[in-house]
């Protein structure tokens, strides 16, 4: 029974108390802690990620148990090649953070360290999944059955297809957290969420928890000052001119990300032999073609790609049966995550969450034949509608989000459920692609 | 399409007929549907909506109701419903939330009548009522049901289930007011039409969407409901709670269902996702399906009867863009695939087994078992038509009968129990074993363990530390070794004598009992020397005289045994000696009663011990000759192997973990842990919990000592709400308090804890130890005295 080493000790208990003292200052968000509590407890850390959707309890709850359950449960992926598909997965969209999580949780699990030196000295079979990887995270939409026919080949590198379904899940899974990791901010500036206004979740950064010291990241100046200076630039919201501005902003950032890294080195040194050896994995070794980036799903687009047409394929009656038959439970997992997002209770109204939801599912190729578009831009305000894009289609960390003017006056909470809803959709949306192209796979 | 047949169904003044036949359509179908007279289905679906007429032959294309350039997304159907009374109405659910009926009387080419468009959301059915021309039902993904009138323009009533959408309404057949309607969170509610506040009745009937839902077309109040969790159950609605009286389970979610006309028990089952077969179920055989159309290449997205009173058609459509009509006749029958047969112990160890008749016609020596009837037909049905028959099925059953007394495994469990299989050296292991063995009965056995004593008794040890002592006590062992060669003649026969005389020996016993005390006293002071000398020979010479001396000697032993142990060299000793291919069997066994006593010890205790270097001169060259024990290898694998093989793996594994290292490397690791595997097994069966734990412990297999680790979990109760902890920790769920503190320290207990079975209050083992030695009552106060053994 004894989980605490005794390196980890202090931290540990440190963490458990100020986790406690939460519970006693507010009592409404004890079932938060618990949760956070038992985290804490079983894997010696809270991640950033779970205590921004801390302020969702019931959403939490569901999040973490697929996590878990896709990473470290039952499935047919040995565990270290379930770390290198998500570290695959954050690679695309530059997620240091998430690359970084995995790489630690990959040889935590026995992996091979020579194997995070990049995608080359990956085994062939993981090589493979690259390009599923790319398509999905970008275009979906283009996932035929043919990709799924060459992973599935028989040979020596080829895959069976439970293994498929699992590496597919696990794809969509980071690709979407991916975009949440961007949406809330936490990747690029490992800010701890100490301006959020309800205070609930302490504040750790993913850095402390494994390092066992408690000191508040340096890179921390540097992408405030630099947030408000691109914050100015938010006057002129237009399709052509956010690419610009990220493009500017791209010199920008790569400089700022020699600094980050530099830190994050820094900060490498006093870590733990255990962890030493990663050395902060730069995501771009894991990721090939790398000019492979979103492009708009536009009408004209309509006959080389096919909408998919909620009707025909959707994921209660089709996808769930599927991933299900194929990776038994998950269905109910993630039936359990989409059913959680929907039910948040929140200030936005119904017609508003199903029109960020149907908006994202649109720009991704997906379709409700009973859904009017119209509606869309009526509820959703033109730099609420960029930041949704930005968030779902080109979540690049080493960017930071285009945060909608109005978005001031809301409060975290809501904002953090407007990102989980973007990553329910985006979730939602490859998995449908891609149990699709199974399907069709299946069928021929 | 080799099968084909033709039928001809006379239906009071209309006749149908037909064969198996299919048709292309242009686009995947989602729904189909048939008229009244059985003379026409329509099928509708996104990129499709067209009515065929069945003819004898082929479908023919009547008409395409998709019109227009560029038909709107209210042609885009997900379901399609033909007017059961009106010939000319039809209605169709589209994917946008429309309501769309159509009038084939019209005129003109759009034969669009009405359109609501008051579901906000896809309407995944429509239905129309059975008797009632102008009644329209709707139920839509938006969670609401309408019903129209459509003389109106729009819906008179709405229903709101309260809960997610609805996937399926349907009028009953008995009730002229009641609908049912199921529900994607898996509800099934029963509504009166001229009630829309409230439904009647609610019950859950899967989890997760039920996707469809038909009353039985006999007014029996029976519902079949089909969900996502890849069920089908029939409800018995007439009672005051809906009961499930069958329930089958399919492989795939169920997209569809349809009762069979005019059979009680059947009705036809598709799938929504992965499986594209139709499968027609008799619902009282719910593990394989009556009959099976597999036609269809892609998922079956429609089925319906064909004519309200014919079983004998089925149309389908599907995704792969066809539209087939199913002969009954031609239908797969998976039962003829299998082969009825069953297989059951009894509780005494008899055998039935079940079988199909044909299969065995042939054997003409199985008498006919007293017990009854040897044919049990598992079915019988009255009607003639096989084809109707879920299976003729007449098979025979066969009893054997064991003999009680020859499949008693009391020696399995006596032996599991008493082997030792280590803790003490080699050899005195194996003589326990074979004394077990022997006074079981078995002889064999025991003899083997004998002769393995034999076979391995260490000779390395002959050159370790070679102290005085040592060679001392070496010298007995050319002298062994001499008398065993007289001896070896009559020692075989011996054996029963000894066995036989043993009770008398006891008796003698008494007789010798002052001398014992004397004996033993000899003993302890000469110990060390045990196991030598001239005399033992003479001793020897006459052991076949001397039975009941040699006993006496032995029970005497014993006694001390258990007074001191003996050391170490000396067990080390009797290693040595024991390490005599020629040694006799008789001999063995004899010491075999008294484990840590060998022959020469005994003799010494009657003897003065003198002279014991004088010995060692003559005793080394005799030593030399002795064979290695890797020598005998391959004959102990091979009789493992057999042993294995008869089925005694208890024996096969004993000896493994006796023999330990000697063997171990001459078996390959995955036989090793099959045995393994087999006598775990065989322990837990007889709930020898300990031996089968010693035994995994003893293992070297990996995979066998990695069985400790499972199922290590321990389930706890919250100390402060005395309920179950869920999660793992030291937090309740519940009470939000750590669960696991120390009474007496108050701190959570990592680690170690004790807790009181009386009061359940406990802590750090040290902590409670220590207050329990102050204090007789909890530390926690309770007032509860608790014990600390």
């Amino acid at each position: 029974m004894i989980i605490c080493t005794n390196k980890m000790e202090y931290p540990l208990r440190s963490q458990c108390h100020r986790v406690q003292k939460q519970v006693m200052v507010n009592g409404e968000k004890e079932r938060v802690s618990l949760l956070v509590m038992k985290k804490l407890v079983s894997r010696g850390s809270v991640d950033a990620v779970s205590q921004q959707m801390a302020s969702h309890p019931q959403y939490l709850k569901s999040f973490l148990h697929t996590q878990h359950y896709i990473l470290h449960m039952d499935g047919p992926l040995p565990l270290p090649y379930r770390h290198y598909i998500a570290i695959m997965a954050a690679a695309r969209h530059h997620c240091n953070y998430l690359v970084y999580l995995h790489s630690a949780q990959f040889l935590r699990v026995g992996g091979d360290p020579l194997w995070l030196q990049g995608l080359e000295a990956a085994p062939p079979r993981l090589r493979l999944l690259d390009h599923i990887n790319k398509v999905l995270a970008h275009q979906p939409w283009l996932t035929t059955c043919s990709h799924i026919q060459t992973l599935l080949k028989a040979g020596e590198q080829c895959w069976s297809l439970a293994e498929l379904v699992q590496a597919v899940v696990i794809l969509a899974h980071c690709h979407s957290l991916c975009s949440f990791v961007f949406g809330c901010n936490t990747d690029s500036d490992l800010v701890p969420l100490a301006k959020s206004p309800n205070g609930t979740p302490p504040t750790f950064c993913p850095f402390d928890a494994a390092n066992g010291n408690a000191n508040v990241p340096q890179s921390l100046a540097a992408p405030s000052e630099h947030r408000t200076r691109r914050r100015s630039l938010d006057s002129s919201c237009d399709m052509v001119c956010l690419k610009e501005r990220i493009q500017k902003s791209q010199e920008e950032q790569e400089r700022r990300d020699e600094r980050f890294l530099q830190t994050q080195t820094l900060q490498q040194t006093d870590m733990e032999e255990e962890e030493e050896m990663i050395c902060f994995a730069d995501p771009s070794r894991f990721v090939t073609d790398a000019d492979f980036c979103y492009q708009e799903f536009a009408r004209r687009d309509e006959d080389r790609f096919q909408v998919l047409r909620v009707q025909d394929y959707s994921w209660e009656d089709h996808g769930f049966s599927l991933v299900n038959r194929l990776y038994s439970d998950i269905g109910h997992l993630l039936d359990d995550r989409f059913r959680s997002v929907a039910t948040l209770p929140s200030m936005h109204s119904p017609d508003l969450k199903r029109a960020i939801w149907n908006y994202i599912h649109c720009v991704l190729g997906i379709r409700y034949d009973d859904y009017d578009y119209g509606e869309v831009n009526q509820l959703l305000a033109r730099d609420l509608k960029l930041y949704i894009k930005a968030v779902a289609c080109y979540p690049d960390a080493t960017k930071t989000p285009v945060c909608p003017l109005s978005w001031t006056l809301l409060k975290a909470t809501e904002r953090i459920h407007v990102n989980l809803l973007i990553m329910e959709a985006r979730l939602q949306a490859e998995l449908l692609y891609a149990l699709r192209a199974i399907t069709q796979y299946m069928i021929a | 399409m080799e099968k084909m047949s033709r039928v001809t169904t006379a239906l009071g003044s209309s006749a149908i007929s037909g064969r198996t036949m299919f048709c292309h359509l242009d686009a995947p179908a989602n729904a189909i549907s048939v008229c009244r007279d059985a003379t026409q289905v329509v099928v509708a679906g996104r990129n499709i909506f067209k009515i065929y007429g069945l003819e004898e032959e082929q479908f023919v294309e009547k008409l395409n109701l998709r019109v227009g350039r560029k038909p709107s997304l209210n042609f885009s159907c997900a379901d399609v419903m033909w007017h059961q009374m009106e010939e000319n109405l039809l209605a169709t659910a589209a994917t946008n939330g429309a309501v769309v009926t159509w009038n084939l009387g019209k005129p003109s080419r759009n034969k669009q009548d009405q359109l609501f468009t008051e579901h906000k959301r896809t309407v995944n059915k429509v239905c129309f009522h059975p008797t009632e021309v102008y009644m329209l039902l709707s139920g839509s993904q938006d969670g609401f049901m309408k019903c129209f009138d459509l003389r109106k323009k729009e819906s008179v009533s709405t229903f709101s289930g309260q809960s997610e959408s609805v996937r399926d309404v349907q009028f009953s057949m008995k009730d002229y007011f009641t609908f049912a309607a199921s529900f994607e969170n898996g509800n099934v509610q029963l509504w009166d039409i001229r009630r829309p506040d409230r439904f009647e009745r609610m019950f859950t009937a899967h989890t997760g969407p039920v996707f469809c839902c038909d009353w039985h077309p006999d007014d029996r109040g029976w519902l079949a409901t089909g969900g996502r969790d890849k069920m089908v159950k029939v409800w018995d609605m007439t009672t005051n709670r809906a009961k499930e009286i069958y329930c089958v389970q399919t492989i795939a979610s169920v997209a569809r269902v349809k009762w069979r006309p005019e059979k009680k028990f059947h009705l036809a089952t598709c799938s929504m996702m992965v499986d594209h077969n139709i499968y027609v179920w008799d619902i009282r055989r719910p593990f394989i399906p009556f009959a099976t159309f597999e036609e269809h290449k892609d998922v079956t997205t429609g089925i319906v009867w064909r004519h309200q009173h014919d079983p004998q058609f089925l149309l389908s459509g599907s995704k792969d863009s066809t539209l087939y009509q199913h002969m009954f006749e031609d239908a797969t029958r998976p039962v003829d695939m299998a082969n009825p047969e069953g297989l059951c112990f009894g509780l005494m160890g008899d055998l039935a087994f079940a079988v199909n008749d044909s299969l065995i016609s042939s054997d003409a020596n199985r008498k006919p078992y007293p017990g009854g009837d040897r044919r049990y037909p598992f079915f019988s049905f009255k009607r003639p038509n096989l084809t109707e028959q879920f299976a003729h099925v007449s098979s025979a059953l066969s009893v054997f009968e064991t003999d009680l007394d020859s499949n008693r495994m009391d020696w399995f469990v006596k032996t599991a129990q008493l082997y030792i299989l280590s803790g003490k050296p080699f050899a005195e292991l194996c003589d326990h074993n074979a004394k077990v063995a022997r006074e079981l009965k078995r002889p064999q056995v025991s003899t083997t363990w004998t002769m393995l004593r034999i076979m391995f008794s260490d000779p390395a040890n002959m050159a370790a530390p070679a102290s005085n002592l040592n060679l001392s006590k070496l010298g007995s062992l050319p002298l062994m070794n001499s008398f065993s060669m007289k001896e070896m003649g009559s020692g075989m026969g011996a054996e029963s004598r000894l066995e036989r005389s043993k009770g008398e020996n006891r008796q003698d016993n008494i007789h010798l009992e002052p001398g014992n005390s004397l004996i033993s006293n000899n003993n302890e002071e000469n110990e060390e020397t045990e196991g030598s000398d001239g005399p033992v020979e003479n001793m020897f010479a006459d052991v076949e005289l001397d039975d009941d001396d040699l006993y006496s000697m032995e029970q005497d032993n014993q006694a001390e045994e258990q007074e001191y142990t003996l050391p170490q060299e000396a067990f080390q000793l009797r290693h040595e000696i024991m390490d005599n291919p020629s040694a006799p069997e008789h001999l063995q066994q004899d010491k075999a009663d008294s484990p840590h006593v060998s022959g020469s010890e005994a003799e010494v205790t009657c003897l003065t011990p003198i002279e014991s270097f004088s010995l060692i001169s003559i005793s080394q060259p005799l030593f030399s000759p002795h064979l290695p024990a890797s020598f005998f290898c391959p004959i102990v694998r091979e009789m493992l192997s057999y042993y294995a093989v008869q089925g005694d793996v208890q024996m096969a594994v004993s000896m493994l973990i006796v023999m330990g290292e000697r063997i171990r490397k001459e078996i390959d690791d995955l036989t090793q842990e099959h045995w393994y595997m087999s006598y775990i097994d065989l322990l837990q069966r007889f709930e020898l919990w300990n031996v089968s734990n010693e035994v995994i412990k003893l293992s070297t297999c990996n995979a066998i000592t990695c069985l400790n680790q499972t199922s290590t979990t321990l389930h706890i109760n919250c100390s402060n709400c005395k309920r179950p902890m869920s999660n793992k920790g030291w937090i309740c769920d519940r009470c939000r308090q750590c669960a696991s503190v120390c009474a007496v320290c108050h701190h959570v207990v990592k680690g170690l804890f004790v807790w009181c079975q009386g009061c359940s209050h406990g802590g750090h083992l040290e902590h409670i130890m220590n207050w329990l030695k102050s204090s007789a009552h909890c530390p926690a106060g309770c007032g509860h005295l608790c014990e600390y053994t």
